[in-house]
């Protein structure tokens, strides 16, 4: 998970497309997730880089530039995968890249202590037959685990170049690129990897035949590709020649019935056999020199991480600490930020005066609360959030809590975009993208924007914290807790589709890369500028001119019904609640204006207070992600979603108005 | 009707509304491809029957002996799905329609005898699981006791040294015999480098049936509890750690 390869949050489509202009060559790194390969990129790239998305796809697009002996070589980071075979967007991106768009060179980095493992990957690129060198990274980790690699034998049985490199340390990074600058200009072609008799024979069967058609991806990738029955090669060939369909598929069956799995299972099987083979002519493994029963760092680690007991009690500490470190310490700045912004610009709602007075007010309050978020709350909390997760201990968090999140429907990975969601919404709706079916997706985003957002958490510290308890405002945390294990629990029965289990690699730990951490922030970050300021801006400009017209007595009594009567709240607080739609800690900043004053206690009783703040805690999201659910789900499910959630905090409010009226006076 | 009729029925209300729902008569009809009509005539003759609690717009649900049938045919389906995929290596895709046509001929001997063959799989090849025999047998070998059948061992495989991947200790090894479970499941453990024949090992269990993590090639996978069970490994073939 770490790294670029395995975050696909990223920005919204409309950002695809830009791409670095005038090159001699473009070249692709590829590779499997946690073999150094986003550190391989930013050592070849530097700081010029480009994060995208693929034409069209929610896939990340990372590109740079290298400048080397006056030629511009434009890199692009391809997704860390394992495999060509289970047809997964990342998969699709990477093999269309390397197949139709024919980079000059493919780089493949692989992780020296997994060689069998990235060899099986290797295997298939070589079947898609692109310009090809390998570099051999973290030689120093597998060195350490006794695990020695003779990389010119390897270079020897593979046919190709092969460059050993500790990218952390930037070693031998000056002979990759000489070699990667070497390829680009001959462009040669690697040699065929061959498998097993009885499925080469059949391969053979289809070459001729489809070697009269004419096909964007090589004669012999598209043959293995159809025994394999692959759904988007069966189509382009389907349309030339059926009968070359149909006879793929008996050939299929025919293998089928010799090994009695399905076809991709023994392709699977036949690929690591010759991995394998390869790895133990290159592969010297010596017992490391402190004895063979001295445990590695990361066993020791795991077993505090993965204990039933401590491992638990180190979540807690972590996600608890990771979310008081972040408040306490971003309340701080966000108060200077505040008080300096102030100096400049007042962003008091002003409802008076000229109509363009207003809505600069409003666009400029907007910036303002965005900064004031941003910049304290969230960037270091996603900061602190990247170096957890580099370091691989998100992964144990993941493997710790996945029981839990079965119940609802979801598994271990999803606490990425739910402890995503404690810092803003929109970024953890996205990063719902590394579930692997729909229904997990939909079910994980679900849950993700009942989770408080460093907004929600002003509104319920600045009205609950401050004027009832701090206890209170922790009660109000555990029952949210509560609340989205009961909703998720019920969204997991009602929602249709499939849940699947958790399988992820389990990376040894590591200390953090600086520059992984940093992108991996800013990749989070960048979603809150493109979605979150601009509808920050826009909305409060809005907000205000609606204000300025005379609509709040009006949008009152409409409410008055539900505020009133139902939530037990005064009649003012009903157009707060429409405010709180665009930002969240609006909220707050309306009753101060609505008020005269921000001492909420003189007017507010301690109930009411718990009431605001729990209704605004539940009730739809916020523009912002009900935009961001809407491109990655669809406007029905978005509204559908907001509607919910809306009948679900007024109905909560409602009943909390009533029970907490028997407690607290 | 035809008792071959009457277990499609039964077994159509099993699949669109479980054992507790009810199903409407379209939705029977169009599971069934036939006429609603039809349906209707059909539904108020299993209630005779008393199989079906049958209302006139209303839908049908199974009665408790209805039940007990749908079950049974549903249950010889399954393990008919598996002995054809399996033993027979028949392509997948049409092991169901010919289990569907086999599924009401075979007697309850027979049943017993393919479960105990098969080593009584947990699910079919489509990933649906196969409900117990209702026996309060614990094992294929209780089970041969209580019906005085012998054990047949036709393949290998069932040798008694396959284990679920969750049954080894932490100083066993065992190499891979086979992996049930969804077909893109199977496909990414094998990507990932769970293919037959390699030598696996469990190095770390979660509490509470949590993931399990099991070493492969080098390297450490989390791999969901339900899941793993799902792979079988040969203890003998493996050896110590």
């Amino acid at each position: 998970m770490t790294g670029c390869g395995g975050c696909r949050e990223c920005t919204p489509k409309k950002q695809s497309g830009t791409t670095i202009k005038n090159v001699d060559y473009t070249i692709a790194l590829a590779g499997n997730a946690n073999v150094g390969k986003s550190v391989t990129f930013n050592q070849l790239t530097g700081v010029d880089q480009i994060i995208g998305n693929w034409p069209g796809k929610t896939v990340e697009r990372a590109e740079g530039l290298l400048q080397y002996k006056g030629k511009r070589i434009r890199v692009i980071d391809l997704p860390g995968i394992y495999s060509f075979s289970t047809y997964s967007m990342e998969e699709l991106v990477s093999r269309d890249f390397i197949a139709l768009e024919r980079p000059d060179a493919v780089v493949n980095v692989i992780d020296a202590s997994a060689l069998e493992r990235n060899l099986f990957f290797t295997i298939q690129l070589f079947e898609l037959a692109p310009p090809l060198l390998i570099s051999v990274n973290q030689i120093d980790l597998a060195e350490k685990k006794g695990i020695t690699i003779d990389t010119e034998k390897l270079a020897e049985l593979l046919g190709v170049a092969v460059i050993p490199t500790v990218a952390i340390k930037g070693k031998g990074i000056s002979t990759l690129t000489d070699a990667i600058l070497d390829l680009a200009q001959r462009r040669p072609t690697p040699p065929v990897l061959r498998y097993g008799k009885e499925i080469e024979e059949r391969i053979e069967k289809l070459v001729p035949v489809l070697s009269q058609l004419t096909l964007p991806y090589p004669v012999r990738f598209v043959a293995i590709k159809l025994i394999e029955r692959d759904p988007a090669m069966v189509t382009i060939v389907k349309e030339q020649a059926p009968d070359i369909v149909s006879t793929a598929d008996r050939l299929a069956a025919e293998i089928e019935a010799i090994h009695g799995e399905t076809v991709c299972v023994v392709m699977s099987a036949e690929r690591y056999n010759v991995a394998d083979r390869i790895a133990a002519e290159v592969i010297k493994v010596r017992p490391p020199k402190d004895g063979m029963h001295k445990k590695s760092l990361t066993d020791r680690l795991d077993q505090v991480a993965l204990h039933p007991f401590f491992g638990y009690l180190a979540v807690l500490l972590v996600i608890g600490g990771l979310l008081v470190w972040t408040f306490v310490v971003g309340a701080r700045i966000s108060d200077l930020i505040q008080s300096f912004l102030s100096q400049i610009e007042p962003y008091e709602p002003i409802i008076t005066g000229p109509v363009a007075g207003i809505l600069w007010n409003g666009a400029f309050s907007g910036l303002v609360a965005g900064v004031t978020l941003v910049i304290p709350y969230v960037l270091p909390f996603y900061l602190l959030l990247a170096v957890m997760e580099d370091s691989g201990y998100l992964t144990r968090i993941a493997v710790m809590l996945d029981r839990g999140m079965h119940k609802l429907g979801l598994h271990g990975k999803a606490v990425i975009p739910l402890i995503l969601g404690y810092g803003c919404n929109v970024p953890a709706c996205f990063s719902c993208r590394i579930m692997e079916s729909p229904k997990q997706k939909l079910l994980a985003a679900f849950l993700v924007t009942l989770i408080p957002c460093t907004a929600r958490t002003v509104v319920v510290l600045g009205l609950v914290g401050k004027f009832v308890s701090i206890w209170w405002a922790l009660a109000l945390y555990a029952f949210d807790i509560v609340l989205i294990i009961i909703v998720g629990r019920i969204a997991f029965k009602v929602v249709p589709g499939e849940s699947v289990g958790l399988i992820m690699e389990m990376p040894d730990y590591h200390v953090p890369s600086a520059s992984v951490v940093v992108k991996q922030t800013w990749a989070r970050t960048k979603s809150l500028i493109w979605f979150v300021f601009p509808a920050y801006i826009v909305g409060s400009a809005l907000i205000q001119v609606f204000y300025a017209v005379g609509l709040l007595t009006p949008v009152n009594n409409l409410l008055a019904p539900v505020t009133v009567f139902w939530l037990g709240l005064p009649v003012i607080v009903g157009i707060t609640l429409i405010f709180g739609i665009v930002r969240k800690e609006l909220t707050i900043l309306t009753l101060a204006v609505l008020f005269g004053s921000t001492n909420f206690a003189a007017f507010l009783t301690p109930v009411q207070l718990i009431v605001i703040a729990l209704v605004s805690m539940l009730y739809i999201p916020c523009i912002s992600v009900i935009l961001v659910l809407a491109s990655e789900f669809g406007w029905k499910r978005s509204l559908a979603i907001s509607f919910t959630e809306v009948v679900l905090a007024i109905g909560i409010g409602g009943i909390a108005f009533r029970l907490l009226g028997l407690f607290i006076g | 009707m035809a008792q071959e009729q009457v277990e499609e029925y039964l077994e159509a209300i099993y699949d669109i509304a479980g054992t507790e729902g009810s199903a409407k008569t379209t939705a029977i009809a169009k599971c069934l491809k036939v006429a609603p009509a039809s349906v209707t005539e059909a539904l108020q003759s299993l209630a005779e029957k008393n199989l079906v609690n049958y209302e006139p717009y209303r839908g049908a649900s199974l009665t408790g002996e209805g039940k007990k049938i749908a079950e049974t045919i549903k249950r010889r389906h399954r393990l008919l799905e598996v002995f054809l995929a399996d033993v027979l290596h028949i392509n997948r895709a049409k092991v169901h329609d010919e289990a569907c046509r086999m599924e009401h001929s075979i007697s309850e001997d027979t049943e017993n005898a393919l479960c105990r063959m098969l080593n009584a799989p947990e699910r079919c090849p489509h990933g649906s699981p196969i409900a117990p025999c209702g026996k309060g047998v614990g094992s294929c070998s209780e089970c041969e006791v209580i019906t005085g059948a012998a054990l047949p061992d036709p393949k290998e495989l069932r040798t008694g040294t396959i284990v679920p991947i969750t049954d080894l200790t932490a100083q066993q090894n065992g190499t891979i015999a086979f992996i049930r479970g969804d077909c893109k499941v199977v496909q990414r453990l094998s990507d990932l480098g769970l293919t037959l024949g390699t030598t696996v090992s469990v190095t770390r269990r979660a509490p509470m049936n949590g993931p399990v993590e099991v070493f492969v090639r080098r390297t450490k996978l989390a791999i969901d509890h339900a899941i793993a069970e799902k792979i079988f490994v040969d203890v003998r073939k493996g050896g110590e750690a």
